[in-house]
């Protein structure tokens, strides 16, 4: 590894901005592995990636959305949202327009099987949407991408 | 087996404050945090159930547990330890260490459901099946066989099959049972393992995706295709031995469902797309919900009017460091 890698990132580094606005109605969380990443690869809709890393520009909706992300954490489900997760939400401005959740996970985790989307949507007070497993299958792919539609749809018929 | 494991060429110190991948970190700390010992599970609690097994019931239960000890011990004492070698950094190393061992505890904890429960005799006969059924050492033998080949992708793609998806024709028979509050201590166990198998899946999935950054085009398709040709043929041996245990009873069928949905599982644990398509991985809710009480349809907002939603259950929110 080259020692370069390994300095703190300058505290105020003016090339990177503090925050990036984005427009997209799917925002989504995906660890280094990227499972989840390819699911919303395949889901092919706009959407906008939380930041893996601490230095990178903080993530602010400018439109409602809905949160899509995986599950992690201990035998009680303790720590099961990824921090990065917790920091999107603990901006308020992203919290007000949550509109629903959906998760990823392995059933094999049993009780903590999208402890994570659970536990927003309980909350945020906003619905859980859907659950998959992994990357999902080419079913999941389809039944995400055309009720996100109806989803939409209805509300904003809701909002008229 | 004469042919010696190849052993890593070269050690250094291992140094945990500097790390190249922080998914190394995080498995070592969630396998850490996950362990357990088969002490922990009140098993002796199984034994008024047990006996209200039949015969029938009871042979095919510690047969199917003898079968998941041959495959725990061999993923133990060969499976995880030659992934050692290959490793791309020193803190990957030591987590196969210690998936060694846990797959080692897991292999022990087998017996001690069966020393609850069985007499001395069975136990050697329900062994003595293990060594004689066709296609439990077909399996096991198949994925010895890569285990000592000279291909460490391969190595990680027997590897994960044998975790992610192996395992599952003798997991469903205490999810099973579980589901008809039978053996409900000893289904508790299992989770454990269950829940074990799909860390170590994931993560030995992960190395062999990072493994295939940089490589040619052909040789990534080469891995594809191996990948799939191995899946079938475990499948069609899996099939076979589906039907050795569980036709008996009448649920080879059902039993087949959940090989097809831990297949696909297994195969996106590589980076791959699911195989079998939802008409044949149709899992009886009753096991699913045995495995994980959180996956039940109900909570499919988009297939229903939406207006039914209702949070299943009071989940603790607060321990997440929210900031509201």
């Amino acid at each position: 590894m080259p020692a370069s890698s390994l300095a703190t990132p300058p505290m105020h580094d003016h090339a990177v901005p503090a925050e990036v606005l984005t427009n997209s109605k799917l925002i989504y969380f995906s660890s280094a592995s990227g499972y989840t990443h390819r699911f919303v690869e395949k889901l092919d809709l706009g959407c906008a990636r939380i930041p893996l890393l601490n230095h990178e520009p903080h993530l602010v909706a400018a439109e409602p959305y809905v949160l899509l992300l995986p599950t992690y954490g201990g035998e009680k489900g303790e720590r099961s949202i990824p921090p990065q997760v917790v920091k999107f939400l603990n901006d308020e401005r992203n919290r007000n327009l949550l509109r629903g959740v959906i998760g990823a996970g392995n059933t094999n985790f049993g009780t903590t099987y999208c402890l994570a989307a659970i536990k927003i949507a309980a909350k945020c007070n906003v619905p859980l949407l859907y659950k998959f497993e992994l990357m999902g299958t080419p079913e999941d792919v389809t039944r995400v991408r055309e009720g996100l539609e109806v989803f939409w749809t209805r509300k904003s018929q809701y909002l008229k | 087996m004469t042919e010696k494991l190849k052993l890593a060429s070269h050690v250094e110190a291992i140094n945990w404050n500097r790390i190249q991948d922080d998914k190394d970190v995080e498995v070592w700390n969630r396998l850490v945090n996950n362990f357990w010992l088969p002490e922990k599970i009140p098993l002796s609690n199984d034994v008024q159930s047990w006996n209200t097994l039949t015969e029938a019931e009871k042979l095919l239960t510690m047969r199917v547990f003898t079968g998941l000890t041959l495959l725990d011990t061999l993923q133990g004492t060969v499976g995880a330890v030659s992934l050692i070698p290959d490793a791309l950094t020193p803190h990957e190393e030591a987590v196969y260490t210690n998936i060694a061992f846990m797959e080692s505890v897991h292999a022990k904890s087998y017996s001690s459901i069966f020393s609850t429960l069985c007499s001395t005799k069975e136990i050697d006969d329900a062994f003595r099946w293990s060594t004689e059924n066709e296609n439990l050492q077909k399996k096991a033998q198949i994925i010895e066989s890569y285990y000592y080949g000279e291909d460490a992708l391969k190595r990680k793609i027997a590897s994960t099959l044998l975790e992610s998806f192996l395992f599952y024709s003798g997991f469903y028979l205490p999810m099973y049972w579980s589901s008809r509050a039978k053996l409900t201590n000893t289904a508790d166990l299992i989770r454990l393992i269950i829940r074990d198998e799909a860390v170590h899946g994931y993560y030995i999935g992960y190395k062999f995706q990072k493994g295939l950054e940089g490589l040619s085009e052909e040789r990534k398709q080469e891995l594809k295709d191996y990948t799939f040709e191995l899946m079938f043929e475990l499948y069609e041996n899996e099939v076979q031995y589906t039907h050795d245990l569980y036709d008996g009873v009448g649920l080879a069928e059902d039993v087949k469902k959940f090989l097809h949905y831990n297949a696909n599982k297994a195969l996106m644990n590589l980076g791959y797309e699911a195989m079998f398509p939802a008409s044949v991985t149709d899992v009886n809710p009753a096991i699913l919900s045995a495995l994980s009480p959180n996956a039940d349809e109900n909570h499919d907002f988009f297939s229903g009017s939406g207006s039914s939603y209702v949070i299943g259950k009071a989940v603790n929110t607060e321990d997440e460091d929210w900031d509201f």
